[in-house]
């Protein structure tokens, strides 16, 4: 497990996504909290490479022992990367949720969608409402 | 509802979900270190949410043996029997553990069935036959692994090494008056231990104690234990739908005397066969079957899913699930309908694991 922290050079769903933006690409992960909540991650199912993301609509499933989520994207977009790092050893998701954790990488479809998403202390004040 | 052991859960840094009405650890530190703890070592249950139903008079063990399915006239004095509670129809009311007592019947039920239970058992009780509801005074842990009794040893008088599989006896742990059996859920050697709500952290707290302390562990890892060993749940594998024969307990049914209630249903089945049965299957592709998941031969629809996830012993997804009969041989394939995609599955022989709770302590 690693400790909770939300970095604040990302973007944050209200669904416990972040995504990292790079120019017109962009990475896709899930948060500390999301993890947290879904426990000991053992099964990651990603999308196909050239597959569209939906903005708030899920890419994907992550699976604990007891439990499966949906993965909400936090904006639109191409996959051009899945890290299958991640498919080998899903654990990653617990113990490196903003770094080898990463889920997708993503061409931004319209990066307008950005401007929706919460910034760090959004997103930690949304969290404490919970 | 919280157990007496809340606290400790708390403490011991657990998740807490809702069981049945109860606020129950579902892991510490996770599910899959806890399983492979109990595989592998030794952990410890708070299973206090479990009920306890006392059967006493002198026409106790008659009645019972009409009202429960196993022939309880086979256990005596300090031993237990796995059995069921029919309804009318032959359908399930509870899978249980009774344990012959030198002065009574004690009957242990799952918590989410402690009322329907009493009310059958009380409903059918003759004159004479008193049926008391124990549950919100015992505490119950189970200590289960090829390590538990280096954990109990240190704790417990007179040491309650020599109890067979299935067999009860009293003793003493951290000076408590404990009921402890060789029973359990998890297909590892171990113990159950019963004793006062009240008294029961100080057991937990005694064991958690000792050198070779046992790692706590959860409701998370018990479920994948008791799926690993075929061993079927309340409410995903057994209900009031089916009779216990489709579910392969027909062991448990003591078919030869009959006289309980749904016997001649169960009779009927057991000679000519059921069009489903409950057998074990993995998956041969990388995926988590899921209680509901359809199961299909072919494309064509073939069973349900009744309880999966992934095996910690085994790395794969495994589960439970009713297949029409003609898929239930070992080694059938099938596909398994995860959320829309169709993942290869085949039956297996159950236990997956290679394990057995008649294995002797290693102490």
């Amino acid at each position: 497990m690693s400790d909770e922290t939300y970095p604040a050079d990302l973007r944050y769903h209200p669904e416990h996504d972040w995504v990292r933006v790079d120019g017109d690409e962009a990475t896709f992960g899930v948060t500390w909290y999301a993890q947290d909540a879904l426990g000991e991650v053992v099964y990651y199912d990603p999308p196909d490479v050239g597959a569209a993301t939906i903005a708030g609509q899920s890419y994907g499933e992550l699976e604990s022992v007891k439990a499966v989520s949906d993965i909400i994207a936090p904006a639109s977009g191409e996959v051009l990367a899945v890290n299958d790092k991640v498919e080998g050893a899903p654990e990653l998701v617990n113990s490196d949720p903003y770094g080898d954790g990463w889920l997708i990488r993503v061409r931004l479809s319209d990066p307008s969608e950005l401007d929706g998403l919460m910034d760090e202390a959004a997103y930690r004040s949304y969290l404490q409402g919970l | 509802m919280r157990t007496s052991l809340h606290a400790a859960h708390v403490a011991a840094g657990a998740k807490i979900v809702d069981f049945a009405g109860w606020e129950m650890p579902v892991e510490y530190l996770g599910v899959r270190a806890e399983h492979l703890a109990v595989r592998e070592r030794c952990g410890l249950f708070d299973v206090s949410h479990m009920g306890q139903i006392e059967v006493t008079g002198p026409g106790a063990r008659d009645f019972l043996q009409t009202t429960l399915t196993n022939d309880i006239t086979r256990i005596g004095p300090g031993q237990a029997q796995y059995t069921l509670l029919p309804d009318d129809d032959g359908g399930v009311i509870d899978d249980l553990l009774a344990y012959a007592l030198l002065d009574r019947f004690l009957l242990v039920v799952n918590a989410s069935n402690i009322d329907a239970c009493v009310g059958r058992i009380t409903g059918l009780a003759p004159a004479g036959v008193e049926v008391v509801n124990r549950s919100p005074h015992v505490g119950m842990l189970a200590l289960q692994g090829p390590a538990w009794a280096k954990a109990l040893t240190p704790v417990a008088s007179p040491e309650p090494f020599s109890l067979q599989y299935m067999e009860a006896t009293e003793a003493s742990v951290a000076g408590v008056p404990c009921l402890v059996a060789r029973t359990g859920y998890t297909g590892e050697p171990g113990v159950e231990i019963m004793c006062d709500a009240d008294q029961a952290p100080a057991v937990w707290d005694a064991l958690m104690g000792t050198p070779d302390r046992p790692d706590a562990a959860g409701l998370g890892a018990r479920d994948t234990l008791r799926l690993e060993m075929g061993y079927p749940l309340y409410g995903n594998e057994l209900s009031r739908d089916r009779s216990p024969i489709p579910a392969g307990l027909k062991w448990a049914c003591d078919l030869k005397h009959g006289g309980f209630p749904g016997a001649e249903r169960m009779q009927r089945e057991a000679e000519n066969g059921t069009p489903e049965k409950l057998v074990g299957i993995m998956l041969t592709e990388k995926g988590i079957p899921r209680g509901g998941c359809p199961v299909l031969v072919g494309g064509e629809p073939a069973g349900i899913v009744t309880s999966g996830t992934l095996s910690p012993s085994l790395g794969v997804g495994a589960g439970l699930a009713y297949v029409s009969s003609e898929h239930a041989e070992r080694g059938t394939r099938l596909e398994v309908d995860v959320r829309g995609k169709p993942k290869a599955a085949e039956v297996v022989t159950l236990p997956m694991v290679d394990s057995s709770p008649r294995k002797e302590h290693h102490s």
